[in-house]
């Protein structure tokens, strides 16, 4: 096709001689260890995600049963948990530390590498038709950093004074004072430690998508071709390079706050009775450095869920994405906008007001692409002819729960009705459904549609059913509830709500949602089960098992290094051609010329190029006079 | 097929072997301490270690079995419809289509969700907090209100038409979609209708907002002043004495006696009161002045619609004016024991959940009589440890111009 666009693509030069396996001599530790293959290196991240999920997963039941049973002692927890739970009773501060690891394994371990680690990886080179990343050593080596990471960050469960306990924004002084509580002593070290590492991780894979998506995509395949899934992935990946090195910079130096004496967050403190010396410092400049990464974190963990949903919902709809540019546009809009909003999160820090208004504006305006996004998807489904598979239930689920947990962001995002619902159970409800919900089912339906790429085989559709709607109807009968915890002022990270008269109405609550959660967590061994047996004993997959037109589907299903035997194939359209009109199957991959569709060709195919337009009405004319 | 379904009776069979012989374990050990109690939800003080810790066991054996058998119903479950599946099929009849079933089930979930929704706001939505207590707070609840109705008609709307589409549309082999790549009208109208609607809540927002943080110089001057000092895990209160005015503060002054570090050089700390419980009168502006020592904590007054927070080197305030006094909400509500609290609703450490405090609204007359029975901060042991000897009238210091709040 005239229109095609010739990438100068190394990787493409490249023969199937220089590539075939048998030039390889694979050892266990080269194929499964230290892969440099990046859909081996996909794998990796995937099940270290989904590892660090489950614990995750288990402590926030361990923190549930203490809200829903804050009286009653439990002397299995003590077997389990030692020290840490005293007479099956959890302690106190053993618990802010649950709440504490469960946010950060979740935002960043299973939601941030889980996600675009396994995502990206394995689809950025498999979309773009690339042989691999760009840099596939530099792969590697993230998946091992975020590898350390994980250990790092579970070993302080084993230290003596327990994990990390300050909350997952690990806001100084609390967590620059290893006094201040047991949770800001050895764990903290070993968090800041481990966030280091994970944000170097996430660094290197981050540049190595960036490079990829920019300079190794095949002939053909120009920015305006790539699947939503790319798209998300690449701004993601911007959006992490840009702000990932603020965390660091502000934990370096928290680190030196802590262990050199340095006063960056710290002043005027009286702690236990004892005047410390640091002075001229400011808590206030840790959340600005905190939030900076903060809050376009929460994107970096949505917008990956959002492409899978986009590409899920258009492959299963048998319907073109509605809106491809417009997609792309508020994924753009949400990226910059993210950087703009994070002082959302400190309207009652007293931050000077008028800032306050600014954020305000900023964060209301993030909105708008958001709600473009989900009218999008709407009008995805609308007249689509909808194949419910897993991966297509659990995209449905994303775009309700981001409906859900969206529309309490405007609540929130407002300063004035923040002043009475921050850090209270509101919060933890929005945000719960809005990226987590959605993040984790955006995720799912990632796993089940892409499975059979990863492992050649198919997950049990039914099993699949059963987890969703479990899972599904879980999560809405954990979070929201929560809401109206929030409305009555009930404050997050509470141990108990025993103490305050006005709480205990919602003990009951709190019951109930335990039990929804415990409900939920069991649901997910549905999903462990059909995981791991699927690997090895799940139902052979096709070579396109969906009838999906992206590129991914062309390669063989013995997922070979360099993905494609021969040459890499060539993009000659969008990915979203589904149900063309004249054309005698509901899809058309990307590596079909327009030449081959000649029925089925729109004017709007040919991106105003006058002289394919020409040749398409000269074969109209001709046709039609056959006819005649 | 043969080999899956062979691996699946395998796995069924090992299990139910495993749960027997898991039963026969737990059913003797039953035997043996049948004095002990079976649940973990309920139990006793041990009195024996090792019984209790059996029972312990038992109990998760319990649950874990309980589970297992749920897993092996699922299984059988699927099982049987998996072979009803296959004899549809092998009578030459159409399989179960489970992209119906899936469909009605999105259709089921709507309705009964959408009864859910309401239940929860009829129900749950009926345990919130009262109306606001301070003149500031109805803006809050009014903004509250626009903002509630417009985004649970989106709600409504958007998961209404999110499920249908799901029904109406689930998948048939006589049907294709209706290939419709984009229309460029439809989409700027759903961009420019959010976008109005957002501008229209920002704009009321940022003005509500305005007027709650914005307090003019000249009517803070007029509030009376509060001064809370935070740290772990506790509030510190100080009233300005007769001056109005409260003394300055200095973290690096702090002492046994001297708890919040009150700067004594400052002539308007002298005749500050401390008081154990935060009582104000009722219409009057109130100026909280925060502090904390140690770590961030937040001031949080939910009746109110007060919230800042307290940071350590930051000194912030929250000025408004409270309308209803405690008296008139504990009627109110018809709960004759109601105390509006302080929450603190910033992690701040092990007793976090129960850093609290009384706060109590009262008629100006009732504040006046309260307020004169608080002690002075300047205690006695504070004199003796500051060298003092001679108690300065408090007349002496009104003409001081130093005041705490240079505004």
């Amino acid at each position: 096709m005239a229109t095609a666009l010739t990438v100068n693509n190394p990787a493409s030069v490249h023969s199937h001689e220089e590539h075939g396996e048998h030039h390889h001599h694979e050892t266990f530790l080269t194929k499964y260890i230290f892969s440099q293959d990046h859909k081996m290196i996909a794998k990796q991240f995937l099940i270290t995600g989904i590892i660090m999920g489950v614990i995750a997963m288990i402590l926030s039941v361990l923190f549930r049963i203490q809200l829903a049973y804050p009286n009653t002692a439990f002397p299995f927890l003590e077997t389990l948990l030692g020290r840490f739970a005293p007479e099956g009773r959890l302690d106190p501060n053993f618990y802010l530390s649950l709440v504490t690891i469960h946010g950060t394994i979740m935002v960043f371990f299973v939601l941030t590498a889980g996600l675009s680690g396994t995502f990206s990886n394995l689809l950025i080179p498999l979309q773009l038709g690339a042989r691999d990343m760009a840099s596939p050593f530099l792969n590697m080596l993230s998946y091992w950093f975020f590898f350390t990471a994980c250990v790092i960050m579970l070993s302080s469960f084993f230290v003596q004074k327990g994990p990390a306990g300050g909350g997952w924004t690990i806001y100084p002084p609390l967590s620059a004072l290893p006094k201040a509580m047991p949770g800001s002593e050895m764990g903290m070290t070993l968090w800041l430690a481990s966030m280091v590492l994970f944000v170097a991780s996430q660094l290197m894979g981050g540049i190595n998508y960036i490079s990829t998506v920019l300079n190794m995509r095949t002939k053909g395949m120009d920015l305006w071709k790539m699947p939503l899934t790319i798209w998300a992935f690449f701004l993601t990946a911007i959006l992490g390079v840009l702000s990932f090195p603020v965390l660091v910079a502000g934990v370096v130096l928290l680190i030196f706050d802590r262990s050199m004496g340095t006063s960056f967050y710290l002043s005027d403190i009286v702690l236990n009775g004892a005047v410390l010396p640091n002075e001229g410092g400011s808590p206030i400049l840790f959340e600005h450095l905190f939030w900076f990464l903060g809050h376009p974190e929460v994107y970096i963990v949505i917008m990956p869920a959002m492409g899978i949903a986009s590409e899920v919902m258009a492959v299963n709809s048998r319907k073109p994405i509605f809106g491809y540019h417009a997609m792309v546009y508020s994924l753009i809009g949400i990226t910059v906008l993210s950087f703009i909003v994070w002082g959302h999160h400190m309207f009652v820090t007293g931050m000077n007001p008028f800032i306050g208004g600014v954020f305000m504006i900023t964060t209301l305006i993030i909105a708008v692409p958001s709600a473009v996004k989900t009218f999008n998807w709407l009008a995805t489904l609308w007249r689509g002819n909808i194949r419910f598979t897993p991966a297509m239930m659990f995209a449905i689920g994303l775009v309700s729960f981001f409906i859900s947990g969206g529309l309490t962001g405007i609540f929130l995002g407002n300063a004035a009705l923040d002043i009475n619902l921050h850090d209270t159970y509101f919060v933890v409800a929005h945000f719960h459904l809005v990226m987590g919900s959605a993040a984790i089912f955006g995720m799912l339906a990632g796993v089940y549609h892409w499975f059979p790429k990863m492992f050649g085989r198919l997950m049990d559709e039914k099993l699949g059913y059963l987890h969703f709607w479990l899972t599904f109807i879980g999560a809405y009968l954990v979070f929201f509830p929560m809401h109206f915890m929030g409305l009555d002022g009930v404050p997050r990270r509470y141990y108990a709500f025993t103490e305050f008269e006005s709480m205990k109405q919602w003990l009951s609550v709190n019951t109930f949602i335990t039990w929804a959660a415990i409900m939920s967590a069991l649901a997910q061994v549905a999903f462990l089960f059909n995981f791991f047996y699927s690997i090895f004993h799940g139902k052979k997959a096709t070579q396109n098992p969906w009838n999906a037109n992206t590129l991914e589907w062309t390669t063989p299903v013995e997922r070979i290094h360099g993905n494609w035997p021969g040459e890499i194939p060539t993009v000659y359209r969008w990915s979203y051609d589904y149900s063309k009109p004249g054309h005698d199957q509901d899809f058309i991959p990307q590596t079909v010329p327009f030449s081959q569709t000649m029925t089925s060709n729109l004017p709007h195919d040919f991106e105003d190029d006058p002289d394919v337009e020409k040749l398409q009405s000269e074969w109209i004319k001709q046709n039609s006079q056959e006819v005649k | 097929m043969k080999f899956e379904r062979s691996t699946y009776l395998k796995i069924i069979f090992s299990s139910i072997s495993f749960l027997l012989l898991f039963l026969t374990n737990n059913l003797f050990a039953q035997g043996s301490t049948s004095t002990a109690p079976t649940s973990v939800n309920a139990p006793t003080i041990a009195i024996d270690g090792s019984m209790a810790s059996d029972a312990m066991w038992m109990g998760i054996g319990y649950n874990v079995l309980i589970f297992l058998l749920i897993c092996i119903v699922i299984a059988i479950l699927g099982r049987i419809l998996k072979i009803y599946d296959l004899t549809l099929q092998m009578q030459s009849k159409k399989g179960i289509d489970w992209n119906k079933i899936m469909a009605m089930c999105f259709g089921l979930f709507l309705i009964v969700g959408l009864y859910g929704a309401y239940w929860e706001y009829t129900v749950h939505g009926s345990m919130i907090l009262p109306d606001a207590a301070s003149k500031h707070g109805v803006r809050i609840d009014e903004m509250f209100n626009i903002t509630l109705i417009i985004t649970t008609i989106v709600f409504v709307g958007t998961q209404i038409m999110l499920f249908t589409f799901a029904y109406i549309y689930r998948g048939s082999q006589l049907r294709k979609a209706h290939f419709l790549p984009h229309n460029n009208t439809i989409e700027k109208l759903w961009t420019i209708i959010p976008a109005i609607v957002l501008t229209i809540l920002v704009v009321f927002g940022s003005l509500t907002w305005k007027s709650i943080m914005d307090v003019p110089v000249s009517e803070q001057r007029s509030a009376l002043n509060v001064d809370i000092t935070a740290h772990q895990f506790a509030w510190e209160v100080r009233y300005p004495g007769k001056d109005g005015k409260l003394g300055l503060k200095n973290a690096k002054l702090y002492s046994a006696n001297n708890k919040v570090g009150v700067d004594y050089k400052d002539k308007n700390s002298y005749d500050d009161l401390t008081a154990d419980e935060i009582v104000v009168p009722v219409n009057k502006p109130l100026r909280i002045n925060l502090i904390a020592q140690d770590v961030i904590h937040s001031f949080y007054l939910p009746w109110f619609r007060v919230q800042i927070n307290a940071v350590p080197g930051l000194p912030t305030f929250f000025q408004f004016i409270p309308t209803i006094t405690t008296d008139e909400m504990r009627t109110k509500l018809d709960n004759p024991t109601f105390e509006y609290k302080l929450y603190c609703n910033k992690i701040c450490g092990g007793n976090h959940f129960n850093m609290q405090k009384v706060f109590r609204v009262v008629k100006e007359a009732e504040y006046q009589d309260w307020l004169s029975k608080q002690k002075p901060y300047l205690n006695d042991q504070l004199k003796k440890e500051l060298k003092m000897t001679v108690v300065q009238p408090a007349d002496s210091v009104i003409k001081n111009k130093l005041a705490f709040n240079k505004l």
